[in-house]
Protein backbone atom coordinates (compact mmCIF):
# COMPACT_ATOMS: atom_id res chain seq x y z
CA UNK A 1 0.00 0.00 0.00
CA UNK A 2 1.49 3.17 -0.83
CA UNK A 3 1.36 5.81 1.91
CA UNK A 4 1.62 9.06 -0.54
CA UNK A 5 -1.42 7.83 -2.44
CA UNK A 6 -3.44 7.25 1.33
CA UNK A 7 -2.87 10.67 1.76
CA UNK A 8 -3.62 12.50 -1.48
CA UNK A 9 -6.92 10.54 -1.18
CA UNK A 10 -7.48 11.27 2.58
CA UNK A 11 -6.57 15.25 1.93
CA UNK A 12 -8.95 15.55 -0.99
CA UNK A 13 -11.88 13.81 0.93
CA UNK A 14 -11.33 15.90 3.88
CA UNK A 15 -11.10 19.11 1.55
CA UNK A 16 -14.52 17.84 -0.05
CA UNK A 17 -16.10 17.31 3.59
CA UNK A 18 -15.45 21.18 4.28
CA UNK A 19 -16.58 22.19 1.05
CA UNK A 20 -20.08 21.09 1.27
CA UNK A 21 -22.40 22.33 4.05
CA UNK A 22 -23.65 18.52 4.72
CA UNK A 23 -20.78 18.22 6.91
CA UNK A 24 -21.04 21.39 8.91
CA UNK A 25 -24.68 20.85 9.58
CA UNK A 26 -24.15 17.03 10.84
CA UNK A 27 -21.66 18.41 13.09
CA UNK A 28 -23.49 21.29 14.50
CA UNK A 29 -26.81 18.88 14.61
CA UNK A 30 -24.31 16.23 16.56
CA UNK A 31 -22.78 18.99 19.00
CA UNK A 32 -25.95 20.70 20.07
CA UNK A 33 -27.33 17.42 20.70
CA UNK A 34 -24.72 15.94 22.90
CA UNK A 35 -24.46 19.77 24.49
CA UNK A 36 -28.03 19.79 25.48
CA UNK A 37 -27.85 16.21 27.30
CA UNK A 38 -24.30 16.75 29.16
CA UNK A 39 -25.69 20.41 30.42
CA UNK A 40 -28.91 19.50 31.56
CA UNK A 41 -27.49 16.13 33.16
CA UNK A 42 -24.84 17.94 34.68
CA UNK A 43 -27.35 20.43 36.62
CA UNK A 44 -29.98 17.84 37.48
CA UNK A 45 -27.91 15.20 38.60
CA UNK A 46 -24.90 17.49 40.07
CA UNK A 47 -22.20 14.95 39.86
CA UNK A 48 -18.65 15.86 38.04
CA UNK A 49 -18.05 13.44 35.21
CA UNK A 50 -18.35 13.39 31.17
CA UNK A 51 -20.66 9.63 31.66
CA UNK A 52 -23.33 11.37 29.48
CA UNK A 53 -20.39 12.59 27.03
CA UNK A 54 -19.17 8.89 26.61
CA UNK A 55 -22.74 7.44 26.85
CA UNK A 56 -24.13 9.35 24.48
CA UNK A 57 -21.86 9.50 21.85
CA UNK A 58 -22.05 5.89 20.59
CA UNK A 59 -25.43 6.70 20.30
CA UNK A 60 -25.88 9.55 18.38
CA UNK A 61 -22.89 7.93 16.42
CA UNK A 62 -25.10 5.60 14.84
CA UNK A 63 -26.82 8.46 12.58
CA UNK A 64 -23.32 10.51 12.45
CA UNK A 65 -21.31 7.78 10.81
CA UNK A 66 -23.77 6.68 8.57
CA UNK A 67 -24.16 10.73 7.20
CA UNK A 68 -20.92 11.74 6.94
CA UNK A 69 -19.44 8.35 5.35
CA UNK A 70 -22.56 7.54 2.60
CA UNK A 71 -21.44 9.62 0.19
CA UNK A 72 -18.08 8.66 0.19
CA UNK A 73 -18.05 5.74 -2.29
CA UNK A 74 -21.72 5.77 -3.59
CA UNK A 75 -21.47 9.19 -5.15
CA UNK A 76 -18.23 8.27 -7.18
CA UNK A 77 -20.07 5.36 -8.59
CA UNK A 78 -23.31 7.08 -9.34
CA UNK A 79 -21.35 10.00 -11.03
CA UNK A 80 -18.79 7.59 -12.84
CA UNK A 81 -16.14 9.08 -11.48
CA UNK A 82 -14.91 5.95 -9.56
CA UNK A 83 -13.81 4.77 -13.21
CA UNK A 84 -11.27 7.63 -13.10
CA UNK A 85 -9.91 6.89 -9.60
CA UNK A 86 -9.76 2.85 -10.36
CA UNK A 87 -7.84 3.33 -13.47
CA UNK A 88 -5.48 5.29 -12.06
CA UNK A 89 -2.45 3.36 -10.32
CA UNK A 90 -4.07 3.48 -7.27
CA UNK A 91 -4.57 0.09 -5.10
CA UNK A 92 -8.72 -0.51 -4.02
CA UNK A 93 -7.21 -0.74 -0.78
CA UNK A 94 -5.58 2.67 -0.66
CA UNK A 95 -8.68 3.74 -1.64
CA UNK A 96 -10.86 2.65 1.03
CA UNK A 97 -8.24 3.40 3.59
CA UNK A 98 -7.96 7.10 2.47
CA UNK A 99 -11.83 7.31 2.78
CA UNK A 100 -12.08 5.93 5.93
CA UNK A 101 -9.27 8.24 7.81
CA UNK A 102 -10.71 11.29 5.82
CA UNK A 103 -14.38 10.40 7.81
CA UNK A 104 -12.70 9.53 11.35
CA UNK A 105 -10.29 12.96 10.99
CA UNK A 106 -14.02 14.61 10.67
CA UNK A 107 -15.21 12.66 13.30
CA UNK A 108 -12.22 13.88 15.55
CA UNK A 109 -12.58 17.09 14.59
CA UNK A 110 -15.85 16.79 15.73
CA UNK A 111 -15.15 15.44 18.96
CA UNK A 112 -12.95 18.44 19.44
CA UNK A 113 -15.26 21.03 20.71
CA UNK A 114 -16.47 18.45 23.72
CA UNK A 115 -13.21 18.45 25.45
CA UNK A 116 -14.38 21.85 26.60
CA UNK A 117 -16.37 20.00 28.76
CA UNK A 118 -14.02 18.50 30.49
CA UNK A 119 -12.02 21.86 31.16
CA UNK A 120 -15.65 23.30 32.27
CA UNK A 121 -15.99 19.72 35.13
CA UNK A 122 -12.73 19.95 36.07
CA UNK A 123 -12.91 23.59 37.19
CA UNK A 124 -16.19 22.88 39.36
CA UNK A 125 -15.61 19.91 40.86
CA UNK A 126 -13.19 16.88 41.11
CA UNK A 127 -12.60 14.67 37.66
CA UNK A 128 -10.52 11.99 37.34
CA UNK A 129 -8.10 11.45 34.08
CA UNK A 130 -8.50 7.79 33.72
CA UNK A 131 -11.62 7.36 32.64
CA UNK A 132 -11.51 10.54 30.99
CA UNK A 133 -8.90 9.23 28.66
CA UNK A 134 -10.24 5.96 28.43
CA UNK A 135 -13.54 7.32 26.97
CA UNK A 136 -12.00 9.10 24.45
CA UNK A 137 -9.67 6.03 23.21
CA UNK A 138 -13.58 4.27 23.51
CA UNK A 139 -15.14 6.88 21.60
CA UNK A 140 -12.40 6.90 18.70
CA UNK A 141 -12.10 3.37 18.76
CA UNK A 142 -16.13 2.95 18.61
CA UNK A 143 -16.31 5.67 15.66
CA UNK A 144 -13.54 4.08 13.93
CA UNK A 145 -15.82 1.08 13.93
CA UNK A 146 -18.42 2.17 13.05
CA UNK A 147 -17.88 4.36 10.36
CA UNK A 148 -15.65 1.84 8.74
CA UNK A 149 -18.69 -0.07 8.35
CA UNK A 150 -20.57 2.92 6.84
CA UNK A 151 -17.61 2.79 4.21
CA UNK A 152 -18.73 -0.66 3.11
CA UNK A 153 -22.25 0.45 2.99
CA UNK A 154 -21.42 3.13 1.07
CA UNK A 155 -19.39 0.67 -1.19
CA UNK A 156 -22.29 -1.73 -1.94
CA UNK A 157 -24.36 1.11 -3.77
CA UNK A 158 -24.41 3.72 -5.64
CA UNK A 159 -27.64 5.37 -3.97
CA UNK A 160 -26.85 7.45 -1.05
CA UNK A 161 -29.79 6.87 1.03
CA UNK A 162 -29.72 2.64 0.38
CA UNK A 163 -26.20 2.97 2.01
CA UNK A 164 -27.14 4.89 4.74
CA UNK A 165 -29.83 2.42 5.50
CA UNK A 166 -27.79 -0.56 5.25
CA UNK A 167 -25.41 1.21 6.99
CA UNK A 168 -27.41 2.35 10.24
CA UNK A 169 -28.63 -1.00 10.08
CA UNK A 170 -25.92 -2.86 10.59
CA UNK A 171 -23.71 -0.67 13.65
CA UNK A 172 -27.90 -0.47 14.78
CA UNK A 173 -27.04 -3.98 15.09
CA UNK A 174 -23.37 -4.36 16.28
CA UNK A 175 -25.04 -1.81 18.88
CA UNK A 176 -28.02 -3.44 20.18
CA UNK A 177 -26.18 -6.49 20.65
CA UNK A 178 -24.76 -6.28 24.48
CA UNK A 179 -28.70 -4.88 25.59
CA UNK A 180 -30.02 -8.26 24.17
CA UNK A 181 -28.05 -10.74 25.93
CA UNK A 182 -30.88 -11.12 28.94
CA UNK A 183 -33.18 -12.96 26.48
CA UNK A 184 -29.97 -15.71 25.18
CA UNK A 185 -28.82 -18.41 26.30
CA UNK A 186 -25.34 -18.33 28.08
CA UNK A 187 -23.49 -20.19 25.12
CA UNK A 188 -24.99 -17.26 22.27
CA UNK A 189 -23.97 -14.57 24.79
CA UNK A 190 -20.36 -14.58 25.17
CA UNK A 191 -20.22 -14.86 21.58
CA UNK A 192 -22.63 -11.84 21.22
CA UNK A 193 -21.13 -10.17 23.86
CA UNK A 194 -17.65 -10.26 22.30
CA UNK A 195 -18.99 -8.88 18.72
CA UNK A 196 -20.70 -6.25 20.54
CA UNK A 197 -19.60 -2.40 20.34
CA UNK A 198 -20.67 -1.14 23.28
CA UNK A 199 -19.59 -4.20 25.51
CA UNK A 200 -15.92 -3.22 25.01
CA UNK A 201 -16.71 0.10 24.94
CA UNK A 202 -17.73 0.32 28.58
CA UNK A 203 -14.44 -1.58 29.62
CA UNK A 204 -12.87 1.11 28.24
CA UNK A 205 -14.82 3.96 29.62
CA UNK A 206 -14.07 2.67 32.97
CA UNK A 207 -10.36 3.45 32.16
CA UNK A 208 -9.58 0.32 31.70
CA UNK A 209 -7.40 -0.11 29.19
CA UNK A 210 -7.49 -4.13 28.00
CA UNK A 211 -5.32 -5.27 25.21
CA UNK A 212 -8.27 -7.46 24.19
CA UNK A 213 -10.97 -4.64 23.56
CA UNK A 214 -8.20 -2.54 21.64
CA UNK A 215 -7.35 -6.38 19.77
CA UNK A 216 -11.09 -6.12 18.95
CA UNK A 217 -11.67 -2.53 17.61
CA UNK A 218 -8.36 -3.33 15.47
CA UNK A 219 -9.44 -6.75 13.83
CA UNK A 220 -12.91 -5.28 13.28
CA UNK A 221 -12.00 -2.20 11.65
CA UNK A 222 -9.09 -3.89 9.48
CA UNK A 223 -11.83 -7.03 8.61
CA UNK A 224 -14.22 -4.09 8.05
CA UNK A 225 -11.82 -2.28 6.05
CA UNK A 226 -10.60 -5.20 3.52
CA UNK A 227 -14.10 -5.95 3.36
CA UNK A 228 -14.73 -2.94 1.59
CA UNK A 229 -11.34 -3.59 -0.42
CA UNK A 230 -12.88 -6.57 -1.54
CA UNK A 231 -16.13 -4.95 -2.34
CA UNK A 232 -14.54 -2.64 -4.97
CA UNK A 233 -12.32 -5.08 -6.55
CA UNK A 234 -15.23 -7.32 -7.38
CA UNK A 235 -16.77 -4.73 -9.22
CA UNK A 236 -13.85 -5.27 -11.77
CA UNK A 237 -15.17 -8.73 -12.57
CA UNK A 238 -18.52 -8.13 -12.93
CA UNK B 1 3.56 -2.14 -30.46
CA UNK B 2 1.92 -0.02 -28.39
CA UNK B 3 -0.62 -1.89 -27.73
CA UNK B 4 -1.75 -5.33 -28.43
CA UNK B 5 -5.30 -7.24 -27.85
CA UNK B 6 -5.80 -10.66 -28.37
CA UNK B 7 -8.58 -13.06 -28.26
CA UNK B 8 -10.29 -10.87 -25.78
CA UNK B 9 -13.51 -11.75 -24.54
CA UNK B 10 -15.86 -10.20 -22.09
CA UNK B 11 -19.34 -11.44 -20.74
CA UNK B 12 -21.75 -10.16 -18.80
CA UNK B 13 -23.61 -13.14 -17.55
CA UNK B 14 -24.71 -14.93 -21.05
CA UNK B 15 -24.14 -12.18 -22.70
CA UNK B 16 -20.68 -12.14 -24.69
CA UNK B 17 -20.23 -7.96 -24.96
CA UNK B 18 -16.96 -8.25 -26.20
CA UNK B 19 -16.38 -11.54 -28.37
CA UNK B 20 -12.84 -12.97 -29.05
CA UNK B 21 -11.24 -9.45 -30.96
CA UNK B 22 -7.57 -9.11 -31.67
CA UNK B 23 -6.25 -6.11 -32.87
CA UNK B 24 -2.81 -3.97 -32.58
CA UNK B 25 -1.90 -0.75 -32.19
CA UNK B 26 1.39 0.72 -33.54
CA UNK B 27 3.29 3.62 -31.40
CA UNK B 28 2.31 7.40 -32.57
CA UNK B 29 -0.48 6.27 -33.75
CA UNK B 30 -4.11 7.29 -33.99
CA UNK B 31 -6.77 4.39 -34.13
CA UNK B 32 -10.01 5.38 -34.42
CA UNK B 33 -12.53 2.26 -32.65
CA UNK B 34 -15.20 2.75 -34.34
CA UNK B 35 -18.90 0.75 -33.74
CA UNK B 36 -22.73 1.59 -33.11
CA UNK B 37 -24.13 2.21 -29.74
CA UNK B 38 -23.71 -1.26 -28.01
CA UNK B 39 -21.18 -2.73 -29.59
CA UNK B 40 -18.43 -3.22 -26.99
CA UNK B 41 -16.59 0.10 -27.89
CA UNK B 42 -16.42 1.13 -24.19
CA UNK B 43 -16.05 -2.85 -22.97
CA UNK B 44 -13.29 -3.11 -25.01
CA UNK B 45 -11.60 0.50 -23.78
CA UNK B 46 -12.21 -0.18 -20.10
CA UNK B 47 -10.55 -3.60 -20.11
CA UNK B 48 -7.05 -1.99 -21.91
CA UNK B 49 -7.54 0.49 -18.91
CA UNK B 50 -7.48 -1.96 -16.18
CA UNK B 51 -11.15 -1.05 -15.07
CA UNK B 52 -12.90 -4.46 -15.81
CA UNK B 53 -10.96 -7.86 -16.12
CA UNK B 54 -11.74 -9.99 -19.35
CA UNK B 55 -13.24 -13.31 -19.49
CA UNK B 56 -10.88 -14.40 -21.80
CA UNK B 57 -8.03 -13.17 -23.45
CA UNK B 58 -5.19 -10.53 -23.34
CA UNK B 59 -4.39 -7.45 -23.60
CA UNK B 60 -0.77 -5.48 -23.22
CA UNK B 61 0.04 -2.48 -23.07
CA UNK B 62 3.91 -1.50 -24.07
CA UNK B 63 4.57 -5.19 -23.60
CA UNK B 64 2.87 -5.56 -19.80
CA UNK B 65 0.04 -7.47 -19.70
CA UNK B 66 -2.95 -5.89 -17.96
CA UNK B 67 -3.22 -8.81 -15.16
CA UNK B 68 0.04 -8.77 -14.05
CA UNK B 69 1.32 -5.52 -14.36
CA UNK B 70 -2.03 -3.50 -13.85
CA UNK B 71 -0.42 -0.51 -12.08
CA UNK B 72 2.53 -0.27 -14.01
CA UNK B 73 -0.26 -0.52 -17.56
CA UNK B 74 -2.37 2.41 -15.65
CA UNK B 75 0.86 4.26 -15.10
CA UNK B 76 1.58 4.41 -18.78
CA UNK B 77 -1.92 5.15 -20.18
CA UNK B 78 -4.27 8.53 -20.10
CA UNK B 79 -8.15 8.11 -20.26
CA UNK B 80 -11.01 9.93 -20.88
CA UNK B 81 -13.84 7.97 -19.85
CA UNK B 82 -17.33 8.19 -21.74
CA UNK B 83 -19.25 10.79 -20.28
CA UNK B 84 -16.25 12.96 -19.13
CA UNK B 85 -17.05 12.08 -15.03
CA UNK B 86 -15.44 14.84 -12.88
CA UNK B 87 -15.41 15.80 -9.39
CA UNK B 88 -17.70 18.90 -10.28
CA UNK B 89 -17.07 20.61 -6.50
CA UNK B 90 -13.49 21.12 -6.86
CA UNK B 91 -11.85 23.72 -9.30
CA UNK B 92 -9.66 23.02 -12.10
CA UNK B 93 -6.30 23.15 -10.61
CA UNK B 94 -7.30 21.47 -7.80
CA UNK B 95 -8.60 18.83 -9.91
CA UNK B 96 -5.47 18.34 -11.88
CA UNK B 97 -3.03 18.03 -9.17
CA UNK B 98 -5.41 15.44 -7.70
CA UNK B 99 -5.25 13.73 -10.74
CA UNK B 100 -1.31 14.56 -10.90
CA UNK B 101 -0.34 13.29 -7.97
CA UNK B 102 -2.34 9.89 -8.13
CA UNK B 103 -0.90 9.34 -11.05
CA UNK B 104 2.28 10.08 -9.19
CA UNK B 105 3.74 12.93 -10.90
CA UNK B 106 6.98 13.71 -9.30
CA UNK B 107 5.93 16.45 -6.29
CA UNK B 108 8.59 19.48 -7.64
CA UNK B 109 6.67 18.85 -11.37
CA UNK B 110 3.42 18.26 -10.52
CA UNK B 111 2.96 22.77 -10.75
CA UNK B 112 4.72 22.51 -14.40
CA UNK B 113 3.04 19.79 -15.76
CA UNK B 114 -0.26 21.54 -14.37
CA UNK B 115 1.10 24.65 -16.10
CA UNK B 116 2.00 23.13 -19.27
CA UNK B 117 -1.71 20.96 -19.49
CA UNK B 118 -3.69 24.29 -18.83
CA UNK B 119 -1.69 25.94 -22.13
CA UNK B 120 -1.91 22.98 -24.00
CA UNK B 121 -5.94 22.86 -23.17
CA UNK B 122 -6.48 26.38 -23.39
CA UNK B 123 -7.71 26.43 -19.53
CA UNK B 124 -6.00 29.63 -18.33
CA UNK B 125 -9.02 31.82 -17.52
CA UNK B 126 -10.72 29.01 -16.13
CA UNK B 127 -8.18 27.21 -13.84
CA UNK B 128 -9.44 29.05 -10.42
CA UNK B 129 -13.61 27.76 -11.48
CA UNK B 130 -15.57 25.50 -9.72
CA UNK B 131 -15.46 22.47 -12.76
CA UNK B 132 -19.45 22.66 -11.63
CA UNK B 133 -19.82 26.28 -13.19
CA UNK B 134 -17.58 25.23 -16.64
CA UNK B 135 -19.40 24.81 -19.86
CA UNK B 136 -19.51 21.10 -21.35
CA UNK B 137 -16.38 22.14 -23.63
CA UNK B 138 -14.52 22.98 -20.96
CA UNK B 139 -15.26 20.20 -18.60
CA UNK B 140 -14.34 18.28 -21.74
CA UNK B 141 -11.11 20.09 -21.89
CA UNK B 142 -10.57 19.66 -18.67
CA UNK B 143 -10.61 15.56 -18.41
CA UNK B 144 -8.11 15.36 -21.74
CA UNK B 145 -5.85 17.83 -19.79
CA UNK B 146 -6.38 15.28 -16.40
CA UNK B 147 -5.65 12.36 -19.28
CA UNK B 148 -2.87 13.91 -20.07
CA UNK B 149 -1.52 15.00 -16.91
CA UNK B 150 1.59 12.65 -16.31
CA UNK B 151 2.29 12.40 -19.97
CA UNK B 152 1.47 9.20 -20.67
CA UNK B 153 2.56 7.17 -23.54
CA UNK B 154 -0.81 6.02 -24.61
CA UNK B 155 -4.09 7.72 -24.48
CA UNK B 156 -7.42 5.99 -24.81
CA UNK B 157 -10.38 8.06 -25.56
CA UNK B 158 -14.17 7.28 -25.11
CA UNK B 159 -16.12 9.32 -27.37
CA UNK B 160 -14.34 12.57 -26.49
CA UNK B 161 -16.63 14.90 -28.62
CA UNK B 162 -20.05 13.55 -27.48
CA UNK B 163 -21.93 16.01 -26.79
CA UNK B 164 -20.24 19.33 -27.72
CA UNK B 165 -21.55 21.62 -30.68
CA UNK B 166 -19.88 21.67 -33.81
CA UNK B 167 -17.24 24.65 -33.14
CA UNK B 168 -15.95 22.71 -29.66
CA UNK B 169 -15.65 19.31 -31.74
CA UNK B 170 -13.21 20.96 -34.40
CA UNK B 171 -11.47 22.22 -31.38
CA UNK B 172 -11.31 18.87 -29.06
CA UNK B 173 -10.25 17.21 -32.80
CA UNK B 174 -7.63 19.30 -33.35
CA UNK B 175 -6.09 19.03 -29.91
CA UNK B 176 -6.46 15.24 -30.39
CA UNK B 177 -4.34 15.28 -33.13
CA UNK B 178 -1.51 17.73 -31.73
CA UNK B 179 -1.63 15.14 -29.33
CA UNK B 180 -1.73 12.37 -31.48
CA UNK B 181 1.72 13.00 -32.78
CA UNK B 182 4.11 12.03 -29.96
CA UNK B 183 1.86 9.54 -28.71
CA UNK B 184 -0.70 6.48 -29.38
CA UNK B 185 -3.99 7.34 -28.74
CA UNK B 186 -7.16 5.62 -29.54
CA UNK B 187 -10.44 7.18 -29.81
CA UNK B 188 -14.16 5.67 -29.85
CA UNK B 189 -16.74 7.22 -31.80
CA UNK B 190 -19.89 6.49 -33.94
CA UNK B 191 -19.71 9.25 -35.56
CA UNK B 192 -18.01 8.71 -38.85
CA UNK B 193 -16.49 11.68 -40.29
CA UNK B 194 -14.64 12.21 -36.82
CA UNK B 195 -12.43 8.88 -37.65
CA UNK B 196 -11.72 10.58 -41.66
CA UNK B 197 -10.48 13.93 -40.00
CA UNK B 198 -8.49 12.65 -37.13
CA UNK B 199 -7.62 8.85 -37.65
CA UNK B 200 -4.93 7.12 -38.82
CA UNK B 201 -6.78 3.78 -38.91
CA UNK B 202 -9.78 2.50 -37.94
CA UNK B 203 -11.07 -0.45 -36.43
CA UNK B 204 -14.59 -1.10 -36.86
CA UNK B 205 -16.75 -3.55 -34.54
CA UNK B 206 -20.40 -4.63 -34.16
CA UNK B 207 -21.69 -6.99 -31.75
CA UNK B 208 -18.47 -7.61 -29.95
CA UNK B 209 -16.53 -8.30 -33.17
CA UNK B 210 -14.24 -6.75 -35.31
CA UNK B 211 -15.51 -6.33 -38.59
CA UNK B 212 -12.61 -4.48 -40.40
CA UNK B 213 -9.20 -3.24 -39.54
CA UNK B 214 -7.29 -1.31 -41.70
CA UNK B 215 -6.14 2.30 -42.94
CA UNK B 216 -8.95 4.69 -43.69
CA UNK B 217 -7.85 4.76 -47.45
CA UNK B 218 -7.40 1.21 -48.08
CA UNK B 219 -10.45 0.57 -46.52
CA UNK B 220 -12.34 2.93 -48.70
CA UNK B 221 -10.56 0.98 -51.61
CA UNK B 222 -11.00 -2.31 -50.91
CA UNK B 223 -14.83 -1.48 -50.22
CA UNK B 224 -15.38 -0.02 -53.26
CA UNK B 225 -16.38 -2.47 -55.26
CA UNK B 226 -19.84 -1.51 -56.50
CA UNK B 227 -19.68 1.85 -57.77
CA UNK B 228 -22.60 3.94 -58.91
CA UNK B 229 -23.03 6.68 -61.56
CA UNK B 230 -25.48 8.99 -61.82
CA UNK B 231 -27.09 9.94 -65.49
CA UNK B 232 -29.40 12.45 -66.78
CA UNK B 233 -30.46 12.62 -70.47
CA UNK B 234 -32.37 14.32 -72.37
CA UNK B 235 -33.66 11.94 -74.66
CA UNK B 236 -35.64 12.51 -77.84
CA UNK B 237 -39.64 12.40 -76.67
CA UNK B 238 -41.03 8.64 -76.76
CA UNK B 239 -38.09 6.53 -76.49
CA UNK B 240 -38.83 4.46 -73.75
CA UNK B 241 -36.10 3.09 -70.63
CA UNK B 242 -35.72 -0.47 -71.57
CA UNK B 243 -34.30 0.91 -74.85
CA UNK B 244 -32.22 3.15 -73.55
CA UNK B 245 -31.16 0.58 -70.69
CA UNK B 246 -30.17 -1.92 -73.61
CA UNK B 247 -28.01 0.27 -75.01
CA UNK B 248 -26.60 1.32 -71.82
CA UNK B 249 -25.62 -2.96 -71.46
CA UNK B 250 -23.83 -2.43 -74.30
CA UNK B 251 -20.44 -0.82 -71.91
CA UNK B 252 -18.76 -4.26 -70.86
CA UNK B 253 -18.51 -2.64 -66.71
CA UNK B 254 -22.01 -1.71 -66.84
CA UNK B 255 -23.63 -4.46 -64.10
CA UNK B 256 -27.19 -2.55 -63.77
CA UNK B 257 -29.41 0.13 -65.01
CA UNK B 258 -32.01 1.80 -63.27
CA UNK B 259 -34.65 4.37 -63.59
CA UNK B 260 -34.80 6.84 -60.48
CA UNK B 261 -36.94 9.43 -62.22
CA UNK B 262 -38.58 10.67 -65.73
CA UNK B 263 -40.31 13.81 -66.93
CA UNK B 264 -41.49 14.01 -70.77
CA UNK B 265 -37.88 12.48 -72.17
CA UNK B 266 -35.32 13.45 -69.26
CA UNK B 267 -34.83 10.60 -67.22
CA UNK B 268 -32.59 10.21 -64.04
CA UNK B 269 -30.68 6.77 -64.14
CA UNK B 270 -28.39 4.98 -61.73
CA UNK B 271 -25.47 2.87 -63.25
CA UNK B 272 -24.02 0.41 -61.16
CA UNK B 273 -20.66 -0.71 -62.51
CA UNK B 274 -18.42 -3.42 -61.88
CA UNK B 275 -15.60 -0.73 -60.48
CA UNK B 276 -13.82 0.73 -63.38
CA UNK B 277 -14.65 4.51 -64.53
CA UNK B 278 -17.03 4.55 -67.41
CA UNK B 279 -18.09 8.51 -68.10
CA UNK B 280 -16.05 8.30 -70.98
CA UNK B 281 -18.19 5.28 -72.46
CA UNK B 282 -21.01 6.97 -71.59
CA UNK B 283 -20.27 10.60 -72.91
CA UNK B 284 -19.26 8.84 -76.17
CA UNK B 285 -22.45 6.82 -75.91
CA UNK B 286 -24.72 9.82 -75.69
CA UNK B 287 -23.19 11.91 -78.36
CA UNK B 288 -23.79 8.94 -80.68
CA UNK B 289 -27.58 8.57 -79.65
CA UNK B 290 -28.18 12.29 -79.80
CA UNK B 291 -28.85 11.95 -76.26
CA UNK B 292 -28.41 15.73 -74.08
CA UNK B 293 -25.84 15.01 -71.51
CA UNK B 294 -27.46 16.87 -68.22
CA UNK B 295 -25.72 15.29 -65.53
CA UNK B 296 -22.83 12.73 -65.02
CA UNK B 297 -20.89 11.96 -61.95
CA UNK B 298 -19.43 9.08 -59.74
CA UNK B 299 -20.59 8.45 -56.30
CA UNK B 300 -17.83 7.53 -54.45
CA UNK B 301 -18.45 4.67 -51.83
CA UNK B 302 -17.92 6.69 -48.33
CA UNK B 303 -17.36 5.73 -45.01
CA UNK B 304 -20.78 5.91 -44.07
CA UNK B 305 -21.48 3.31 -46.65
CA UNK B 306 -18.76 1.37 -45.60
CA UNK B 307 -20.27 1.52 -42.06
CA UNK B 308 -23.59 0.67 -42.55
CA UNK B 309 -22.55 -2.03 -45.10
CA UNK B 310 -20.78 -3.72 -42.28
CA UNK B 311 -22.74 -2.97 -39.41
CA UNK B 312 -26.27 -3.15 -40.92
CA UNK B 313 -26.41 -7.28 -42.09
CA UNK B 314 -25.73 -8.07 -38.56
CA UNK B 315 -28.06 -5.78 -36.31
CA UNK B 316 -31.55 -7.60 -36.43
Amino acid sequence: MSFSNVRTIFSKELRSFFNSPVAYIVIVVFLVILGWFFTSNLFIANISSLRTVFEMTPFLLLFFAPAITMRLISEEKKTGTLELLITKPVRESEIIVGKFLAAWALYVFTLLPTLCYYVIVSMIGHLELGPVVGGYLGLLLVGGVFLAVSIVGSALTENQVVAFIVSFLIVFGLFMLDKVLIYLPVSLATVFEYISVDYHFSNIARGVIDSRDIIYYGSAITFLLMLGTAILQKRRWS
Amino acid sequence: MSILVSQLSKNYGDAKAVDNISFEVHSGEILGFLGPNGAGKTTTMRMITCFLTPTAGSVQVEGLDIRTHSLEVRRLVGYLPEQNPLYLDMNVVEYLSYAAELQGVLKHRVSLRLREMVEVCGLGEMKHKDIGQLSKGYRQRVGLAAALIHDPRVLILDEPTSGLDPNQIVEIRSLIQNIGKEKTVVLSTHILPEVQATCDRVVIINRGKIVADSPIAELQHSMQGGEKVLLEVDTPAGSRFEAIALQLRVIPAVENVSLLAELDGRKSLSIETTGADIRKDLFRLCVEKGWTLIELHREKTSLEDIFRQLTSDQTK
